[in-house]
């Protein structure tokens, strides 16, 4: 923790920096800034924008559809995580067809799901799964585990998408994406950005490596920062100082929880499960190598495969701009739907429905900030 | 039913260490129920009489409440569904500054329910009324079969006497006013989660879960006149501020650096995701009042155990914009909203 004095002159040596946008690409970080009210005390020269960085918010609606049609099949028990039941899918949610009957249960823990298997013999259990690489070794260690149990009625849907292959999406010209609203404000482009609030859990798994592209490709600046107010302030003046100095590299403000290689036994782990296919995320696109499926040796326990349903591909809905959002592109507060078809309580798009979406983070804390 | 079929059943049913669908018939069972496990816990006069419905007097203005519980599970570090019950309605009370008279009490009892883990709501529920001073008058009891409940649901209602005049209400609150809270907070969330879920190896966090009334007594001895008194339960402190502030069209500055949190329930919070001023407490207090008497009523609070650890977290603005707002400790500011959907299934 930094006194109000280290604050102030960190505040103000950031203030002496040129002119700035940083994008967060992690949800945690945008729920922290918009928590501590960041924004408002930051310089004027440094903007945050926020990026891709919500697991909820970028699974595509197609995904979300094909989940809700397996929660209706005879005999599943679908387990997920809380925030995945309350997303919006073309007709209803996850928590809809719960109250409709189907049988939808809510984990903590991803190894719940094998107690819940057990526990039902003559059910079979799918676990949904999302999230980036922070949650992804831990699923690796519970199919390992489902796999050493022999545990047949269970399997895996997983939606889990991969950060470094999105990040060069989003820097390349993304083309405009089907279901985008043309009648929208920047549906196309990509973000004007000089530098990245790296993700420290991300990195805690991945290290550094994989994103030194960013400064050896795209000249920008990196800096892995902690998820404390103080954390994102020391994160953003490392930043700011790197662009005084005209460097563009990657460094770690968080060292008490990221080395430079990352978890080398979790990057292991997620290798022996895992191998990257093309994955489609919402309001971006398909991008190549950017999602997780199970490798062969485990696709016994692949719910896609286990359960071929054909779901339709969805559009995105009507005036939804989750999709420039998520991409920096558009501000929450920018988006016509915000605060007034699209709230918390009657979300339109996945931005506003996870607690760690950028439209929700906006609209809970942030509104008066406008 | 023959005389043999119930001979049975009444046979089965008083051997049995378990609630049985026969205790819930309204014969003989129920009545051996009710003599052997209930009357004996709470006897007074106006209960032991057993008509169909107390008679009890009152003269003047009346606080009547009335509150369900269905917490899982029904014991819990600091508490269980017994005391819960007591303490919900008896704060419901405390809020609008009336002293607890009259309690009463319907059982939802599932099939099966084991009678020790009954005796042991119906002492800890009968010891809580005693510490609130409130007398149960009236009650019920139901059982369902197994599966159509959790154990125990017990729904409570309870009629006091006002004893502030007025009686503390949103209305009246002015700018300038302060916002005291009696003590940290967040604990019963995380106890009743802990206990649920077992997600740390020990967790020294047990619930608050208390009557309010002897602190609103205190404040009302010393001659303070609350403006609003509210008891943050389902939806935590966040809410409460958000829906007077609201209330009153005022909007509540509170200080971050000054929200008492246990370092257990702030750590758990962190791991968890959850936002510790949006968990509920069962034995805080929050309290709007005019800042001349804000000294003298924090001494007064701090003087009773329950209010061992009362602060001072905020103050009324004179904006009129009717929002909640809460100062970082970097000192930006955010709105707080009132929770949207739930963040803890089934604690109360």
């Amino acid at each position: 923790m930094f006194s109000p004095l280290e604050r102030q002159w960190l505040l103000e040596e950031m203030g002496e920096g040129p002119p700035s946008r940083y994008m967060e690409v992690c949800g945690t970080h945008t729920v922290a800034i918009a928590r501590s009210g960041l924004k408002k005390v930051l310089p004027p020269t440094v903007r945050l924008i926020s990026g891709p960085g919500c697991p909820v918010c970028v699974t595509d609606q197609q995904d979300i559809d094909t989940a809700i049609a397996l929660a209706h099949e005879k005999g599943v028990l679908l387990a997920t995580f809380g925030d995945m039941a309350r997303v919006p899918g073309t007709n209803g949610s996850l928590a809809q067809a719960k109250a409709e009957g189907a049988d939808v249960r809510i984990l903590y823990s991803p190894f719940e799901a094998l107690r819940l298997a057990n526990e039902n013999p003559g059910r079979e259990a799918v676990f949904l799964s999302v999230g980036f690489e922070t949650t992804a070794p831990l699923i690796a260690a519970v199919v390992k585990e489902a796999a050493r149990l022999e545990r047949r009625n269970l399997s895996f849907l997983i939606l889990h998408k991969l950060l470094p292959p999105v990040m060069k999406a989003l820097l390349g010209d993304l083309p405009a994406m089907a279901g985008s609203d043309p009648s929208l404000p920047a549906t196309r482009g990509r973000p004007s950005l000089d530098g990245f609030l790296m993700p420290g859990h991300v990195c805690a798994i991945l290290g550094v490596e994989p994103f030194r592209f960013l400064g050896e490709r795209y000249r920008l600046p990196g800096v892995v920062a902690g998820f404390e107010a103080d954390d994102i302030l020391l994160a953003l003046w490392m930043l700011q100082r790197q662009r005084r100095q005209g460097r563009a590299e990657m460094e770690i403000a968080y060292r008490r929880a990221v080395r430079e290689e990352g978890n080398r036994t979790a990057q292991h782990l997620m290798e022996e499960v895992f191998q990257p296919v093309e994955a489609c995320w919402r309001g971006i696109g398909t991008v190549p190598h950017s999602g997780l499926a199970l490798r062969q040796a485990y696709s016994a326990y692949d719910a896609r495969i286990r359960f071929p349903l054909q779901v339709e591909p969805a559009p995105d809905p009507p005036g939804c701009a989750c999709g420039e959002v998520l991409r920096g592109l558009l501000s929450p507060p920018q988006c016509p739907l915000f605060g007034r078809a699209c709230t918390p309580q009657s979300p339109v798009g996945p931005c506003m429905v996870s607690s760690e979406g950028s439209c929700a983070a906006s609209y809970r804390y942030e509104r008066i900030c406008r | 039913m023959s005389a043999i079929a119930r001979g049975n059943l009444i046979a089965r049913g008083s051997e049995s260490s378990t609630v049985t669908l026969a205790h819930g018939g309204g014969g003989r069972l129920t009545q051996q129920l009710i003599e052997e496990r209930f009357l004996p816990r709470f006897r007074n006069a106006t209960l032991d009489a057993l008509l169909d419905s107390a008679l009890i007097s009152a003269h003047g203005r009346l606080a009547f409440t009335t509150d369900g519980f269905v917490v899982r599970p029904i014991f819990f570090p600091g508490g269980d569904i017994g005391r819960l019950a007591v303490c919900g309605v008896v704060n419901d009370l405390a809020s609008v500054g009336a002293e607890p008279l009259w309690l009463a009490a319907s059982f939802i009892l599932e099939e099966g329910l084991p009678f020790d883990q009954l005796d042991r709501v119906l002492d800890s529920m009968a010891a809580t009324a005693r510490e609130a001073g409130i007398v149960l008058v009236a009650g019920d009891t139901k059982v369902v079969e197994r599966g159509a409940g959790d154990h125990i649901y017990i729904v409570t209602s309870a009629i006091g006497e006002p004893r502030l005049d007025p009686p503390p209400q949103p209305r009246l609150i002015r700018p300038g006013d302060a916002v005291l809270v009696s003590g940290f907070l967040g604990d019963h969330g995380i106890a009743v989660l802990q206990a649920r879920e077992h997600f740390f190896d020990e967790l020294p966090v047990v619930s608050d879960c208390a009557p309010l009334w002897p602190l609103v007594r205190g404040l009302a001895e010393a001659g303070v006149i609350p403006h609003a008194l509210r008891d943050p339960t389902r939806g935590g402190l966040a809410t409460v501020i958000a829906e007077l502030s609201s209330a009153c069209g005022l909007a509540f500055s509170l200080d971050e650096d000054t929200i008492p949190v246990r370092g257990p329930v702030q750590a758990a919070c962190e791991i968890l995701g959850l936002d510790p001023l949006y968990l509920a407490n069962e034995g805080k207090l929050v309290v709007v009042l005019p800042e001349a008497s804000a000294e003298q009523a924090l001494e007064t609070l701090r003087s009773c155990p329950l209010g061992r650890d009362a602060c001072r977290i905020g103050v009324v603005l004179e904006d009129t914009s009717g929002l909640a707002l809460l100062r970082s400790r970097i000192g930006g500011t955010r709105i707080l909203e009132s929770l949207s959907g739930e963040q803890l299934p089934r604690i109360c």
